[in-house]
C-alpha cells in the first residue's frame, strides 16, 4: 500500500522506564481516516505509548512517525494537527461553553472570526445555542463529553487522540458520542482511541490489543472474531489478555 | 420476611437545587447480589452512602438486618464491607501494610479472618511488599475488596469496583464475588456498565436519581415487548443515516459491529427492513430477530 | 489500644516515606534557625554616636565608658551644647545622640530620677529602635549595677526585650520566634493536611463506616505529630544553645511543658482546618495565610506588637504563638517560673480547649 495512506507509523517504538519496559517494539500503523481501537488491560502500556504518539514524551528507541512528523524533532508541528480529549481533563468547568470554545480555538492559533463561525456550527449541531453562555459545570455529563470531544477537533486536527472517552456516561449518550466519532471519521479525521467497554471496541475499524507492553494482536474486529473462534471482542480480549501466550 | 438484609424505604436526598435521588425503595435478600446499574451522575453512590451510614436521606427510612441507619449506625459499621468509589488505599503503603491497618481498624487480625480473603489473597501475594500506588487496577481493586472483607462482614457494598478496569479483571472480580455469595453475604453492587447486570441476581436500572425498573435481569428482559433486530451490511455508516431517516425507524442503537433497531410497526416482517435497505443500495444485508439485553432495556426505559 | 497503635504506626510510615513531609519536618526547622541565627542577625556593630553632656559628673561618664566599651558604639563626637545637635544628625554620619541633663547625679541623689534623652536618626526605623534599644538597656544595665532602686524614672523608653538579654544578640529575639513559627508550621500544617488527604483520597470513608470513633481518628492523627514536634522543640532548644549560646536560665521541664501545650494547640488549629477544607491545597492557603502570616507579623516575633496600630495590637491578642513568646523568653532569658507565666498559659490552655471543642463539633461521624 502506498506509503501516504498511513498516518501514524511506529516501528520499534520501546519505552523503559529503568529496567521496566512499558513499551516492546510497538510496531503499527493507522490509516488515515480509520477509527483505530487501542486496547489492552490496565498497565499494559497504552497510556505511555499514547504519550508518546502525542509529543508529550520521547521514546527510548525506535521510530515514530505522526501526520507526517517525526517524534523526536517536530513534536510541536505534531501537537498542531492533533486533538486530544481524554475523561480526566476535557473542559474547564468554571468557564462558560462559548469560552471554552474560544480558548481552544485561541491556542490552536485560529482567527476570531474562524473560531466564531466555528462555535456557531457546533452549538447548532449540538442543539445547545442557548446553552452557549452557561457554565461548563452546570450541564449534564453527556453534553461535556459530546462538548469536549467536539471542541477536540475544533481545530480540524488530522488526528484525534480519545483516553477512555465514553466512561460513565449512559448508553444513550455513548451511542450519541460514537456517531460523533463516525462523522468526524467520515469528515477524513483520523481518530485514535482507547476505551473498557469492548461492544465499543467492535466499533472501531481495526484494533490493536496490547498486552505487558508488546501488542498481541492487530487486526479488523470481525477477522480477530473468527481468528480466536470467539463470540465477540469481549471473547477476544479475555483470551489473549488472560493467556499472554496465545498469540499471533 | 426474614430472609431481608436491607429494607430501604422511600429515600430522597438533595444537595441544593439538584435532585440526587428522588423517592427510591428497594430490599435486597440475604446472600444476594443486587446490582445498581446507570451512568454517573444518576445517584448510585448516594444511595449507597445513605445505606452505608455516610450520609443523611433527607426524607425516608433505611434499615440494615434489623438496625436503622441513624439510630444504630454504630452497629451497622461493624456489619458493613464498604468500597467506595475510588480506591480507597493507602498508596504508600504495601499490600500487606493496607490489610494490617485495615484488620485493626476493626479490631480484628489478618490471620483471623484469613478464610474469606484467601482466594482473594493469593493472587496478590506474590506482590505483598510492593507499595498499593505501584498495583495495576486490578489488583488494587482485589487489595481493595480484602480489606474491606477483613473484618468478614455481613453486608459488602461495593460502589463501582469495575470503573476503569479492565474486560480481564472485571471477569475475574464478578468470579470472586459469586464465591462471596457462597459464603453468605449480602452483596450491593454498582457499576455503569450495562453487561455486568446478568451476573447480579436482581438489579435496579437507575437513571437522574430513579429507578427505571427493579427486577432479576431476565424478567426485565422479558419486559421488552417489541420485536428487537439486529442488522449489519457492508457500509455501517450510510446503515447509521439510512436508518436514522428510515420513517419507520422508532431507534436504532449501535452494538458493536451491528445496529439493533426496532420498528414503529407493529408486526413488521424482516423483508419489509430487507426491502427498505436494498433500495438504498445496501449489499450483504443481514437481519435477525435477536433477544434483547439489559442495555437494550435500559435504553428503552430511557426513551419511555 | 491496638486500634491506636494501628493507626498511630500507619502514620509513621505515610510520614516516612514521604521525602517533601520529611524535609518539612526536619530540614526546615534547622534551616530556619541557622538562617536567622547567622544571615538575619539584625546586630549594630560600630554605631558612630555623639554625646551631649551638660553634667559631667562621675555617673556621667561612667555611662559614657560603658556605651563605649561596649563595642557596639563609637563615639564619633562630644557636643558642646543643644544647638549642635542638629547639625551633627545632618553632617550624616551620627546615628544616635545621647544627651546627659545638667547636675545628673546630684538629681539622682536627691530626687531619685534623672534623664537621659536619646536622639536618633528615624529616617532608618529599624535601626534607630534598634539603636535606642541597646543604649536604653545597657543603660539599665548600668543602673542594675549601681545596685540603686531609685532608677525607674530615667526619661527613655524602655525597651522589655532587651532589657533581659544581657549581650545584646539578635539571635536571642529570634528563637523563641522560630521555634513558635515552626511548632505552629508543622503541627497546624501537617496535621490538617494529612486528615485532608484522607478525604481526597477516600480512605476517610472507609474510615468512617468502620467501628473507629471520630476521636480516635483524630487522635490517632495527631499522636505522630505530636512527637515530631516535640523532637523538633527539643532540637530548636538545643541548636540554640550550643550553636548560639542562647540560655534557658529557667526550668527547662517548664519550658518543654509549655511547648507541649503549645504544640497541643497548634494541633487541635490544624484539626478545625482539616474539618473546613476539602483538598490538600485549601488547607494549604489555610495555614499559610491564617497561620503562617499572622504568627510572623502578629505575633511580636519581628515586629514590636507596641509600635503597632491599636486595632492591630487587639488582633495580636487573639494570636496564640503571642502568648507562647512571651511565655518562652520569660522562661528561657528571665528564668522566672510558672508564677510568673501562669496567664499566658491559662490562655493558651483556654485556647486548645476552644479549638478542641469546635472541631470535635465540626468533625462529622458523616460526610456531610
Amino acid at each position: 500500500m502506498d506509503k501516504h495512506e498511513y498516518i501514524i507509523n511506529t516501528v520499534d517504538l520501546t519505552k523503559k522506564f529503568g529496567s521496566f519496559v512499558a513499551n516492546d517494539k510497538l510496531t503499527f500503523s493507522v490509516k488515515k481516516g480509520e477509527i483505530f481501537g487501542f486496547l489492552g488491560a490496565n498497565g499494559a502500556g497504552k497510556t505511555t505509548a499514547m504519550k508518546i504518539m502525542c509529543g508529550l514524551s520521547k521514546p527510548t528507541s525506535g521510530h515514530v512517525n505522526v501526520a507526517g512528523y517525526d517524534i523526536y524533532t517536530e513534536t510541536e508541528k505534531i501537537k498542531k494537527n492533533i486533538g486530544y480529549m481524554s475523561q480526566k481533563f476535557s473542559l474547564y468547568e468554571d468557564l462558560t461553553v462559548y469560552e471554552n470554545i474560544r480558548f481552544y480555538g485561541g491556542i490552536y492559533g485560529m482567527s476570531r472570526k474562524n473560531i466564531r463561525q466555528k462555535a456557531e456550527n457546533l452549538l447548532t449541531k449540538m442543539e445547545i445555542k442557548k446553552y452557549r453562555n452557561n457554565l461548563i459545570a452546570s450541564l449534564p455529563l453527556g453534553w461535556k463529553q459530546k462538548l469536549a470531544f467536539l471542541i477536540a477537533i475544533i481545530h480540524e486536527p488530522q488526528i484525534v487522540f480519545l483516553d477512555e472517552p465514553t466512561g460513565g456516561v449512559d448508553p444513550i449518550t455513548r451511542r450519541q458520542f460514537w456517531d460523533l466519532i463516525y462523522e468526524a471519521s467520515h469528515n477524513g479525521i483520523t481518530v485514535f482511541v482507547t476505551t473498557h467497554y469492548m461492544d465499543e471496541a467492535e466499533y472501531c475499524d481495526r484494533i490493536s490489543i496490547m498486552v505487558d507492553g508488546k501488542i498481541v494482536a492487530l487486526d479488523s474486529p470481525e477477522n480477530l472474531i473468527n481468528k480466536y473462534n470467539s463470540k465477540n471482542m469481549d471473547d477476544v480480549f479475555v483470551k489473549l489478555a488472560r493467556n499472554p501466550s496465545v498469540k499471533l | 420476611m426474614n430472609n431481608i438484609t436491607v429494607k430501604v424505604e422511600n429515600i430522597y436526598k438533595s444537595y441544593g437545587d439538584v435532585e440526587a435521588i428522588k423517592d427510591i425503595s428497594f430490599t435486597v435478600n440475604n446472600s444476594e447480589i443486587f446490582g445498581l446499574i446507570g451512568p454517573d451522575g444518576s445517584g448510585k453512590s448516594t444511595i449507597f452512602r445513605i445505606i452505608t451510614t455516610l450520609l443523611l436521606a433527607d426524607k425516608g427510612n433505611v434499615n440494615l438486618l434489623g438496625f436503622d441507619v441513624i439510630k444504630d449506625y454504630k452497629k451497622i459499621r461493624n456489619m458493613i464491607g464498604y468500597m467506595p468509589g475510588r480506591f480507597s488505599l493507602y498508596q504508600d503503603l504495601s499490600v500487606i501494610e493496607n490489610l494490617n491497618f485495615f484488620a485493626t481498624v476493626f479490631g480484628t487480625t489478618v490471620d483471623e479472618n484469613y478464610d474469606l480473603i484467601k482466594d482473594i489473597y493469593l493472587q496478590i501475594e506474590p506482590f505483598k511488599n510492593r507499595l498499593a500506588g505501584k498495583l495495576s487496577g486490578g489488583m488494587k481493586q482485589k487489595l481493595a475488596l480484602s480489606c474491606a472483607l477483613i473484618h468478614k462482614p455481613e453486608i459488602l457494598v461495593l460502589d463501582e469496583p469495575t470503573t476503569g478496569v479492565d474486560a480481564v479483571s472485571r471477569k475475574e472480580f464478578w468470579e470472586m464475588l459469586r464465591k462471596l455469595k457462597e459464603k453468605n453475604i449480602t452483596i450491593l453492587v454498582s457499576t455503569p456498565y450495562m453487561d455486568e447486570a446478568s451476573l447480579c441476581d436482581r438489579v435496579a436500572l437507575i437513571q437522574n436519581g430513579e429507578f427505571l425498573n427493579i427486577d432479576t435481569p431476565d424478567n426485565i428482559i422479558q419486559q421488552f415487548n417489541k420485536k428487537l433486530w439486529s442488522i449489519k451490511t457492508d457500509n455501517m455508516y450510510e446503515l447509521r443515516n439510512d436508518l436514522k431517516n428510515y420513517e419507520y425507524t422508532e431507534t436504532s442503537f449501535a452494538f458493536g459491529q451491528m445496529l439493533h433497531y426496532t420498528d414503529k410497526r407493529k408486526n413488521v416482517e424482516k423483508t419489509e427492513i430487507e426491502k427498505f435497505l436494498s433500495s438504498k443500495e445496501h449489499s450483504n444485508i443481514k437481519i435477525n430477530m435477536i433477544k434483547p439485553n439489559i442495555e437494550d432495556c435500559f435504553m428503552d426505559f430511557m426513551t419511555k | 489500644m491496638k486500634r491506636f497503635i494501628g493507626f498511630v504506626r500507619k502514620e509513621f510510615y505515610h510520614i516516612f516515606r514521604d521525602p517533601r513531609t520529611m524535609v518539612i519536618l526536619f530540614g526546615i526547622p534547622i534551616v530556619q534557625i541557622l538562617l536567622f541565627g547567622f544571615v538575619i542577625t539584625n546586630e549594630i556593630k560600630d554605631a558612630k554616636i555623639a554625646i551631649l553632656d551638660q553634667s559631667h559628673d562621675e555617673i556621667t561618664k561612667e555611662i559614657t565608658n560603658k556605651l563605649i566599651s561596649s563595642g557596639y558604639f563609637i563615639l564619633e563626637q562630644k557636643l558642646k551644647s543643644n544647638n549642635y545637635i542638629e547639625d551633627s544628625f545632618k553632617k550624616g554620619n551620627i546615628k544616635e545622640v545621647i544627651v546627659f541633663e545638667s547636675n545628673f547625679e546630684q538629681k539622682l541623689e536627691r530626687e531619685k530620677k534623672a534623664s537621659i534623652q536619646i536622639l536618633a536618626d528615624a529616617s532608618d526605623p529599624n535601626t534607630a529602635s534598634m539603636l535606642t534599644n541597646y543604649t536604653s538597656a545597657l543603660i539599665y544595665q548600668y543602673l542594675r549595677e549601681l545596685n540603686g532602686e531609685f532608677i525607674n524614672n530615667v526619661q527613655i523608653t524602655p525597651e522589655v526585650r532587651m532589657l533581659y538579654n544581657p549581650y545584646l544578640l539578635g539571635v536571642y529575639m529570634f528563637i523563641p520566634g522560630i521555634m513558635a513559627m515552626i511548632l505552629m508550621l508543622i503541627s497546624a500544617l501537617m496535621t490538617s493536611i494529612s486528615l485532608v488527604r484522607e478525604k481526597e483520597l477516600g480512605t476517610m470513608e472507609v474510615l468512617l463506616v468502620s467501628p473507629l470513633r471520630p476521636l480516635q481518628i483524630v487522635l490517632g492523627k495527631v499522636t505522630p505529630y505530636f512527637f515530631l514536634s516535640f523532637v523538633n522543640a527539643l532540637s530548636i532548644v538545643l541548636l540554640g544553645k550550643f550553636v548560639f549560646g542562647m540560655p534557658v536560665t529557667g526550668s527547662f521541664v517548664l519550658l518543654m511543658i509549655e511547648s507541649m501545650l503549645f504544640i497541643l494547640l497548634a494541633l487541635s488549629l490544624g484539626i478545625l482546618i482539616s474539618t473546613v477544607s476539602d483538598s490538600q491545597q485549601s488547607a494549604m492557603m489555610i495555614s499559610m495565610f491564617a497561620l503562617l502570616l499572622p504568627t510572623i507579623l502578629l505575633s511580636g516575633f519581628i515586629y514590636p506588637i507596641e509600635n503597632m496600630p491599636a486595632i492591630l495590637q487587639w488582633i495580636a491578642y487573639l494570636m496564640p504563638p503571642r502568648w507562647f513568646i512571651i511565655i518562652i523568653k520569660d522562661i528561657m532569658l528571665k528564668g522566672v517560673g510558672l508564677l510568673y507565666v501562669w496567664k499566658e498559659t491559662l490562655v493558651i490552655i483556654f485556647m486548645i480547649f476552644l479549638f478542641i471543642i469546635l472541631s470535635v463539633k465540626k468533625f462529622q461521624v458523616r460526610l456531610e
